[in-house]
């Protein structure tokens, strides 16, 4: 798995800011999205790790600077699960089918389509799950649900929130493997997470994000306590383990260390 | 009086044969754009709308008597479209700022009609609701509308259910939201007008709301709950009808106490079917613990839940 981003920019955005209202979450924002990009967006909460990914997806416009996409690119977004309306009243057929809207103006399914749905909902291991109302499945299957619904839109780059955010370790680790097939399969990938030693670690390119990037390259590259604390804004041990960072929270092998130990 | 006579008896005068017509077709027309209101979140919206539309109605009888339906129209769609740009805008105040446009087009509306007079229909009926002189027009008017709502519905299905449960997403796969948005704003506001004269305008936020409220707790689908609603809405239009020929009350609130007790009716069902579940579920949980708990024979292990 590369990753790191090699090959054909298929995203730039140039000296971007960007935000809601009067308040700039993001400024002067330069980052490349390549073709065989794999990236996960770090940083504390409100450092605009969500703000870059509308940016990107294009929900959200650039106050100053430029982002430009290729023309034919695909993008399709997985949403936090903790910002989706669990009580709305739709099947999992009928929200995977949400990515095919502006190709159909008829309310109900083709038979193309109904087989597409089922191809993709089997291929994510939910096939059997397909007329149950979405808040009857776990966490795990529910983010599936949204990645065959963007995975319908047979994209050229995945943009997801927090995909591990709320699950348990066997459902991240299926998560990271899914992507990883996905990444193998041709698609582009940028995600934001808090995880650092679950998720992060294991990505082969980081950003991380506090208002502007930071500082970006492998996880053995920015998983330091220098640039961890230049992002967090708080000091964070670094331990090595098999050849990978893992973040220790100063407070606890520090501060308060004669108490946790 | 047997209840065949109590329904037909009132068919035989016109004005009421008119007001029945009307108040179906409107439940069923309130009953499936409240679906997308209460989905939405905006329920305060339609509330204020109706308000505002009212301002329109009387401004446009002052200075068009016989063109009132045509400017209060305009005057509903602008606002629809002003209330939908403010709404769209995020910002804290934008609850205030609807309510701000929306009283105060429903206060100019009192001025108005109390300075000058009605000169179509009364200050009241377009309050409460009336079943008095309904015009061939108006029922026109509300088939033409209910039409438009239908083909809206069906060709712009998929839109409006995307736009309704995630908007940021759909935007990013190709669909025009804010137009959607707007068209869906335009259409409540003339389902707001033609139905004003029979429901009213301070009642016409309930039966936009009850209906689609019902209609979730009886399905999880978004297809089903839009046919619920819509005969919900239209069972409440008929009977709060003749429940308001019988009580002489005017025809909205009969309407809204309809739909109010239906509301009452389906949320007392749903919480006995909720604890019954509850209890069935516990005790096949029981009876599955005692099951596989072989070494216990004829004693049951505690369960912690």
């Amino acid at each position: 798995m590369t990753g790191t981003g090699v090959g054909r920019v298929i995203l730039e955005v140039s000296n971007a800011s960007a935000g809601y209202d009067e308040a700039l979450v993001l400024k002067d924002v330069n980052f490349h999205v390549h073709e065989d990009q794999f990236t996960g967006i770090v940083g504390p909460s409100g450092a605009g790790k969500t703000t870059l990914l509308r940016l990107l997806l294009g929900v959200v416009q650039p106050r100053a600077g430029t982002l430009t996409r290729e023309a034919d690119l695909r993008v399709a977004y997985v949403p936090q699960l903790e910002t989706v309306n669990w009580d709305f009243p739709v099947t999992v057929e009928e929200c995977v089918l949400m990515a095919r809207t502006d190709q159909r103006r008829l309310p109900w399914a083709s038979a193309q389509e109904k087989k597409q749905v089922a191809k993709v909902l089997e291929r994510l291991g939910i096939g059997d799950l397909a007329s149950r109302h979405i808040r009857a499945l776990s966490g795990g299957q529910q983010q599936r649900m949204f990645i065959a619904r963007a995975l319908l839109r047979e994209p050229n780059l995945l943009l997801l929130d927090e995909p591990t955010s709320g699950v348990d370790v066997n459902t991240r680790h299926d998560m990271l493997h899914l992507l990883s097939d996905l990444h193998d399969d041709g698609i582009s990938i940028v995600l934001t997470t808090h995880d650092l030693n679950g998720m992060a670690a294991h990505l082969p390119h980081l950003m991380c994000v506090n208002q502007t990037i930071v500082a970006e390259g492998t996880p053995a590259e920015v998983i330091t306590p220098d640039v961890l604390e230049n992002t967090f804004g708080a000091r964070l041990e670094v331990l090595q383990h098999l050849g990978m960072p893992i973040v220790i929270d100063e407070y606890v092998s520090g501060d308060l260390g004669a108490v946790t130990r | 009086m047997n209840l065949i006579d109590s329904l037909v008896s009132p068919l035989t005068y016109s004005f009421f044969d008119r007001g029945l017509i009307v108040a179906t077709i409107s439940g069923a027309l309130l009953g499936l754009i409240g679906v997308y209101i209460t989905l939405r979140g905006m329920s305060y919206i339609g509330h204020g709308l109706s308000h505002a539309v009212f301002g329109g109605f009387a401004a446009a009888q002052l200075f068009a008597a016989q063109f009132y339906v045509i400017g209060a129209g305009l005057w509903g769609v602008a606002s629809a479209l002003a209330i939908n740009s403010v709404s769209r805008r995020q910002r804290i105040g934008a609850d205030a700022a609807i309510g701000v446009i929306t009283t105060g087009s429903f206060a100019l509306g009192v001025a108005l009609l109390s300075k000058f007079g009605a000169r179509g229909p009364s200050f009241d009926s377009a309050l409460f609701g009336s079943i008095l002189g309904i015009s061939t027009f108006q029922i026109w008017g509300l088939i033409a509308v209910g039409i438009l709502t239908v083909l809206m519905i069906v060709f712009r299905y998929r839109a409006l259910m995307f736009t309704t449960f995630d908007p940021d997403v759909a935007d990013a796969s190709g669909v025009n939201v804010s137009r959607t948005d707007a068209m869906l704003m335009i259409v409540l506001s003339l389902t707001i007008l033609a139905t004003l004269t029979v429901i009213g305008v301070t009642l016409v936020a309930a039966m936009l709301v009850i209906p689609a409220v019902v209609a979730r707790m009886i399905t999880s689908s978004f297809s089903k709950m839009l046919i619920w609603s819509a005969g919900i809405g239209s069972l409440c239009g008929f009977v709060g009808m003749y429940l308001s020929y019988y009580a002489g009350v005017p025809s909205g609130t009969m309407i809204v106490l309809t739909g109010s007790a239906v509301f009452a009716l389906a949320l007392v069902v749903r919480s006995v079917r909720t604890a019954i579940n509850r209890r069935r579920n516990k005790a096949a949980a029981l009876s599955q613990a005692g099951q596989t708990s072989p070494a216990v024979s004829g004693k049951k292990m505690p369960v912690a839940f």
